[in-house]
């Protein structure tokens, strides 16, 4: 779902550009100095892990393909401050290096999968988890947010298309909605199956309330 | 074994072994630019990157330019990732 460039107009993309600006800046402050040093190369770790599943593209409808965004699957082990700005970083690279996803569109592409793709399935899983508790919780919310998650990338990405008049919006959500809703269960189970597997390996890493015991310390705000 | 070390290998194992049998059928997205006929609003770019769409230029193989790129970018991703990290750690 990376955009490239010539896709959206200029206004859409500076607005997407300090929106996300703005919230890269709020989580650094979050997390700023409350990383665990040996958690460092869990972070990094993960974020190649995301990279790697993203190149591998899979069949989802005759001729169309999706692949694993992990965004989740990094907000339920670190929380949504640093998932955002592991995101951030995995989309910059993405766009210098291997040329997907557009450059004036980078703040488009960080909004949709590291924004509101993070902080909305992030709400989806934290009331799944309660509503359902105890481990059944735990992988209920993690199939739910990575769906959710997926799902509202797509539906901003349709938003600014419209808004940006390359074709009727309408058309355009009907469109991302009707191939995303599938590529979301994809993600749902894979996450569910990657937070199931860090689940019986260290389950204190995703137990506590908010999600972040991997990364940040208990109490730390983030 | 330790969770970084974990998922680093699968981040390598994936990124190498798996990316070459990646789909290459247009994702969702690009269904959608096709369909709707302003897909070739994307096609000019802005600057060249050096590893463009997932393969290294200079190999013949498909299989092995994508493999390498995999290599490359799982190696780029996870130090770029884990200096932030470093960064953001407790002094």
């Amino acid at each position: 779902m990376h955009i490239p460039d010539g896709f959206l107009g200029g206004g859409i993309e500076a607005a997407m550009g300090v929106l996300s600006t703005g919230v890269l800046g709020y989580s650094l402050r979050k997390t700023y100095r409350r990383v665990d040093k040996e958690q460092v190369l869990a972070l990094g770790a993960t974020a190649a892990f995301v990279f790697s599943a993203q190149m591998v593209n899979f069949e989802v409808a005759m001729g169309t393909s999706g692949h694993f965004v992990g965004a989740l699957f990094a907000a339920i082990l670190f929380g949504p401050f640093l998932a955002n700005i592991l995101m951030t970083v995995l989309l910059v690279v993405q766009m210098a290096v291997f040329q997907d996803g557009g450059l004036l569109a980078l703040g488009a592409n960080v909004f949709n999968m590291g924004v509101a793709g993070i902080f909305g399935g992030y709400l989806v899983y934290g009331l799944m988890k309660e509503l359902v508790g105890g481990r059944y919780g735990i992988l209920v919310g993690a199939f739910a947010a990575g769906w959710v998650s997926v799902v509202l990338a797509a539906i901003f990405c349709a938003l600014q298309l419209g808004l940006s008049g390359v074709f009727s919006l309408p058309a355009l959500l009907g469109s991302m909605l009707s191939v995303h809703i599938k590529i979301g269960v994809a993600e749902g189970l894979l996450t569910l199956m990657l937070v199931g597997m860090v689940v019986r390996m260290q389950p204190a890493v995703v137990a506590d309330a908010d999600g972040s015991a991997l990364l940040v310390e208990q109490g730390g705000g983030a | 074994m330790k969770l970084w070390q974990l998922f680093l290998g699968l981040a390598l194992l994936v990124g190498i072994v798996g990316s070459p049998f990646a789909s290459h059928s247009p994702d969702g997205l690009e269904r959608v630019a096709i369909d709707y006929g302003f897909i070739e609003k994307g096609e000019e770019v802005l600057f060249a990157a050096p590893i463009a769409d997932y393969r290294v230029s200079f190999l013949e193989s498909e299989t092995a330019a994508t493999a390498l790129a995999g290599l490359l970018g799982v190696l780029v991703v996870f130090g770029a990732t884990a200096g932030v990290g470093a960064i953001l750690s407790k002094r």
